[in-house]
């Protein structure tokens, strides 16, 4: 056991470790406040089908030759949020079938453009990375730990002013808007939010992987906790814990990050089943 | 001057119109049921009145000091909330939302009245109970009071009794009576059951094929009213 503390002494000497480490675990933090939101208004897949977009869009960027993909990927991920989740309760495609269908059908498009323009001898490779997440989070440079720590902040800052009405938002539209309450403003909020923290992620995770960090922690603690303060702030410890356990796990046993990450949060997830299966 | 006016309303969804021409005005203090048959356009009314939905045609007025977003609302219950995992006091103070604006978060007045709403319907002791765990009955007291937080003056109930049992079903009227003649709270409320509108209502707005729009006793003796009422246990399906 000293052993194991001690190399992580040793590992968290490195930048870029630490750097990982506080990526990591603002991203988790990010996505699994608005996961609680996103699972009750049935949009659990949310997080994949915005994925698939943003790796259209780096797809488009990257045969375009741009070298920093991240503003266009931003920006077309937060339209097709928009185009998601703006219409709320009331929408004639509904929520699964709208993100099923943008989810694939990006999906495609992106991996057809990189076959048919790419120049990259390594295409499969590419897709691999951009899909599973390569070890880019062990790669950050300082600027990008930044950017992702100022918006991290803002989408906590967001979270905690809004909270009250998110809650309302969610529960019951029609009757938040019958009360005078902008449940379409909100929803937008909600949407835009939703893909600034995707396409962070995308370093993270990947994008087949991004759902996992939206929903194991949401449904975990709503299989334990009973009101929707508890279950927030028990999906943000959640998550926090399994993407720090992840990481380190990841870098001390030398497997890939997001994967492990997942693995840590599904192994949670049976720990809270199991609570609330024993508490009945 | 009445609460609530509607004129020459007609309604329906992409411009194809369920209802024509509809008129009707709800004044202070009256219970008013609108019955009607299946997909007759009970609850597009209601969205309508609520700003929900624009109307295809004609106006909706709110007056004698009423703002279109100081109406009450209870909705039918979504799927969303079977699994909701929220407090019964989150709920209810969520009804407070309106007040808000955009300030954050609610203030002690909101809270008291929160309190208050709770202490009406009788469910002080649920406060901290997980709403998705509680009977039917309790979820709609739950919900009831939730739209008292949103209002002082009148309440929208959109089939409040239905799938509830019939004990449950008569304490459900009987607490919604009560708001009407203890609180001076009016009443709009939607229904299947004819029979209790015309034993709580005091005003009857039947639409469907024949419009009709009065106080419960011009229904009775109404051609609409006598179909309805004496024939209509035998002749017509009022199901869910």
């Amino acid at each position: 056991m000293n052993m194991v503390i001690e190399k992580i002494g040793i590992y968290l000497e490195y930048p870029f470790v630490r750097y990982a480490l506080i990526v990591g675990i603002l991203i988790a933090l990010c996505s699994s406040l608005l996961g609680v939101t996103l699972v009750l208004k049935r949009f659990s897949f949310i997080g994949d089908g915005l994925s698939h977009v943003a790796f259209a869009a780096m797809a488009v960027a990257s045969i375009l030759n741009i070298t920093n993909d991240m503003p266009i990927t931003l920006i077309v991920t937060v339209i097709c949020a928009v185009m998601l989740l703006r219409t709320g309760q009331n929408t004639k495609i509904k929520g699964d079938a709208a993100v099923a269908m943008i989810s694939v059908g990006s999906l495609a498009i992106g991996y057809l453009l990189m076959n048919l323009f790419s120049t990259s001898s390594n295409l499969s490779g590419d897709v691999c990375s951009t899909l599973f997440g390569s070890t880019s989070i062990l790669t950050l440079a300082q600027a990008e730990v930044y950017l992702c720590a100022i918006l991290s902040a803002v989408v906590i800052v967001i979270f905690v002013l809004f909270y009250n009405k998110i809650f309302a938002v969610t529960f019951d539209e029609n009757f938040a808007k019958s009360s005078g309450t902008k449940a379409n403003t909100y929803n937008l909020l909600i949407a835009v939010v939703i893909a600034v923290i995707i396409v962070l992620a995308m370093n993270l995770v990947g994008s087949l992987l991004i759902s996992a960090l939206v929903i194991f922690p949401a449904l975990s603690a709503m299989r334990v906790f009973k009101s929707f303060r508890s279950v927030t702030i028990c999906s943000a410890l959640f998550s926090v814990f399994c993407a720090a356990f992840g990481i380190i796990v990841s870098i001390l046993a030398g497997t890939p990050v997001g994967s492990t990450i997942v693995a840590a949060d599904m192994a949670g997830f049976c720990l809270f089943s199991m609570v609330s299966v024993f508490r009945r | 001057m009445a609460l609530l006016t509607c004129q020459n309303l007609s309604l329906g969804y992409d411009a194809k119109v369920i209802l024509h021409d509809l008129s009707f005005s709800v004044g202070s203090g009256d219970y008013l049921c609108i019955v009607g048959e299946n997909g007759s356009g009970k609850s597009t009314l209601m969205r309508t009145v609520l700003g929900l939905q624009p109307p295809v045609h004609g106006n909706v007025l709110a007056g004698d000091g009423l703002k279109p977003n100081e109406i009450g609302y209870l909705p039918q219950q979504t799927v969303v909330q079977k699994d909701f995992p929220a407090s019964v006091k989150e709920i209810v103070l969520s009804g407070c939302q309106g007040r808000c604006g955009i300030r954050p978060f609610y203030s002690k007045t909101e809270k008291k009245l929160a309190a208050e709403a709770m202490d009406k319907m009788g469910i002080p002791h649920l406060a901290s109970r997980c709403y998705r765990e509680l009977s039917g009955g309790q979820q709609q007291r739950v919900l009831l009071a939730r739209a008292l937080c949103a209002t002082r003056k009148m309440l929208l109930l959109d089939e409040p009794v239905s799938g509830l049992d019939p004990k449950v079903t008569g304490e459900m009227y009987r607490l919604i009576g009560e708001l009407n003649s203890r609180d001076g709270i009016t009443i709009v409320m939607i229904s299947h059951d004819i029979a209790a509108a015309v034993k709580y209502a005091s005003h009857i707005l039947h639409i469907g094929s024949e419009v009709f729009f009065g106080t419960k006793q011009e229904y009775l003796k109404s051609k609409t009213g006598r179909l309805f009422t004496e024939e209509g246990g035998a002749g017509h399906e009022y199901g869910n």
